[in-house]
């Protein structure tokens, strides 16, 4: 593989600082195969991909990367238990059908989970739904309501009470500002000033 | 001392041998078949492109489908075609000979040199005919196994094949594991659907109708049973076509003639075609081996040999995969193959995954296909990387 990746972008980065170098990750919604690359270049990893739209898949696999054409929703299942040390999906958590059966899944193929989403609490969501009574749209959540994938949006307090619910441990949450650095907040302020989040699960 | 093996040879075979390498093997340790059968003396009939390296690290397999052969890349003996995976093999292609060393091995119990049912039985030293032993994809493999332990080459950086190549791909997988680094079966499934049972079964069925036939003594009785194998053949390459291709290629237009004929003859050129198509088949085809080989990838059935759970045939599996289908591909449709991608990730294994947009039908993977040659270039450069093949 090249030895020259371009570089990533800076919510990816994270995610893969996240990652001990030398295990094996699934990327699930993978896209054009960023994280995956160098995951596979920089940390050793043993990284693999799922995703939904074939263009992505064929990209991806053109570059030498493994990667399957499949669905957060159905095809976790196929994966046995134990699979992989880290489980990975990045903003697609909010497009799944059944978020809470995806981080199911994804817990019991990985021996973690790495999650990030955009925060639908965040202080500009807020402002436009209230003062502008419109569906909001912002920087990481671009679409109309009428034509966005993301059908289970979210903020941050939700997804720690559906982490508490589920008997999710959270080892890490990381917020993140509109630049998409991270933010040093307490979490009640986090769930106003972050536009999204990423968090390290694993089960308790 | 290397002992003969029993034959008659067919114009087309002895044009065969002469352009190609050949090992006879099974001479102390015979070939087991699933039969039950103990198969040596037998020949192989291959082609190879390229050097082995010194490390013997570049070896890569290429298997053939139901009747194309080990003539992969070059000018064909007996019709003088190029090569049929000429678009992906050769100098500067994604195979390339300077920097793999390619195998591909004529089949057991096809008709190009490899022994078949045209070869003569050792105890009788009579033509096996239809007595020769029903062999599987299974046997196939396990003769190509033979022979790369003869030319000492102890695994394969890549295995590689389309439709029935695929399915030996996956058998290599399943049996060898440890002999593939890499393994690409393409356009194929891991077991032959009742739907492809009953085309071969009409193919058969015409052949076996052909009173040259003969019992399948044909060459005893100095006749060919010309007719069957070639409306065998015309049935065949309709499952090879997509309804698009056909209607592209054809529509209703009228051979040589500006009225319907009102008879018989070939009015349309879509006849014309497939009776072109059968009857230059019959030159480089044995009917007897149209039988066999068909009847090897009906009985394929890689979930039934490893307790019903696919799955279970890549355990453990080292191999990286790369499957590739085609979207109007009707005969090997694209959730054969999700099928098996599903095993793979079941087994844990390390499985690439490809659907190619494409309206030509299950005949894609042998035309010009760039998205899959892209694909199949960019997961080779993986592999490579990961082998630490330069």
């Amino acid at each position: 593989m090249s030895a020259t990746v371009a570089p990533i972008r800076v919510d990816l980065q994270l995610i893969a600082d996240m990652v001990q170098p030398g295990g094996r990750a699934l990327d699930v919604g993978c896209g054009d195969g960023a994280l995956l690359a160098y995951l596979t270049d920089f940390k050793r990893v043993d990284a693999r991909g799922m995703e939904l739209s074939q263009a992505g898949v064929n990209a991806c696999v053109a570059n030498g990367l493994s990667v399957i054409q499949g669905d957060a929703d159905t095809d976790l299942r196929a994966y046995p238990d134990d699979a992989f040390d880290y489980v990975i999906l990045s903003q697609t958590l909010q497009a799944t059908r059944e978020p809470r059966e995806v981080l199911k899944q994804m817990l019991r193929v990985g021996k973690r989970a790495i999650v990030s989403f955009p925060n639908f609490a965040h202080w500009q969501v807020r402002l436009r739904l209230v003062f502008g009574g419109r569906m909001p749209q912002t920087a990481s959540l671009p679409h109309k309501w009428y034509d966005t994938p993301n059908i289970h949006l979210c903020s941050i307090d939700d997804f720690r009470a559906l982490c508490g619910e589920m008997g999710i441990r959270i080892e890490r949450a990381i917020v993140l500002n509109r630049t998409s650095r991270p933010i040093n907040l307490p979490p009640l302020l986090g769930n106003l000033l972050g536009e999204q989040a990423v968090f390290m699960l694993r089960r308790d | 001392m290397e002992q003969q093996v029993l034959e008659d040879l067919t114009d087309a075979e002895r044009k065969a041998l002469a352009q190609c390498r050949q090992a006879i093997l099974g001479v102390e340790r015979p070939l087991r078949l699933d039969c039950g059968v103990e198969l040596g003396p037998y020949r192989i009939a291959y082609q190879t492109y390229g050097t082995l390296n010194a490390e013997k690290s570049n070896a890569v397999l290429i298997c053939h489908p139901l009747t194309c052969d080990q003539f992969v890349a070059e000018s064909h003996p007996v019709t003088g075609k190029d090569g049929w995976w000429d678009s992906l093999v050769g100098p500067g292609k994604v195979l390339d000979p300077a920097r793999y060393f390619l195998i591909c091995i004529n089949v057991l119990g096809h008709c190009m040199g490899t022994t078949g049912p045209s070869a003569r039985e050792p105890a009788s030293n009579q033509p096996w005919n239809l007595r020769f032993p029903v062999v599987t994809i299974a046997d196939m493999v396990r003769a190509q196994a033979a022979l790369l332990d003869h030319l000492r080459i102890p695994d394969l950086f890549c295995v590689i094949g389309g439709s029935m190549g695929g399915m030996q791909v996956l058998e290599w997988a399943a049996s060898y594991p440890r002999r593939v680094f890499s393994a690409v079966p393409i356009a194929c499934a891991a077991h032959h659907s009742a739907q492809n049972i009953a085309f071969h079964e009409v193919g058969r069925q015409a052949i076996m109708a052909d009173p040259d036939w003969n019992g399948g003594d044909y060459r005893l009785h100095a006749t060919n049973p010309a007719r069957g194998l070639a409306v065998a053949r015309m049935t065949a390459h309709i499952t090879y076509l997509s309804e698009q291709a056909l209607q592209r290629k054809f529509g209703r237009t009228l051979q040589n003639r500006d009225a319907l004929g009102f008879g018989f003859d070939a009015d349309f050129q879509v006849e014309s075609y497939l009776r072109h198509q059968g009857s230059t088949f019959v030159d480089r085809f044995d009917a007897n081996s149209y039988l066999y080989i068909t009847r090897a990838m009906d009985y394929f059935d890689l979930a039934g040999a490893h307790g019903g759970v696919l799955a279970n045939a890549f355990k453990g599996s080292p191999t990286r995969f790369c499957l590739m289908s085609f979207t109007s591909d009707w005969l090997f449709p694209t959730r054969e193959s999700r099928d098996i991608v599903q095993a793979l990730n079941a087994a844990a294994a390390n499985v690439s995954f490809v659907e190619v947009d494409s309206d030509k039908g299950h005949d894609a993977f042998l035309l010009d296909e760039p998205e899959m040659f892209r694909t199949l270039s960019g997961f080779l450069k993986g592999a490579a990387s990961a082998r630490g093949l330069k």
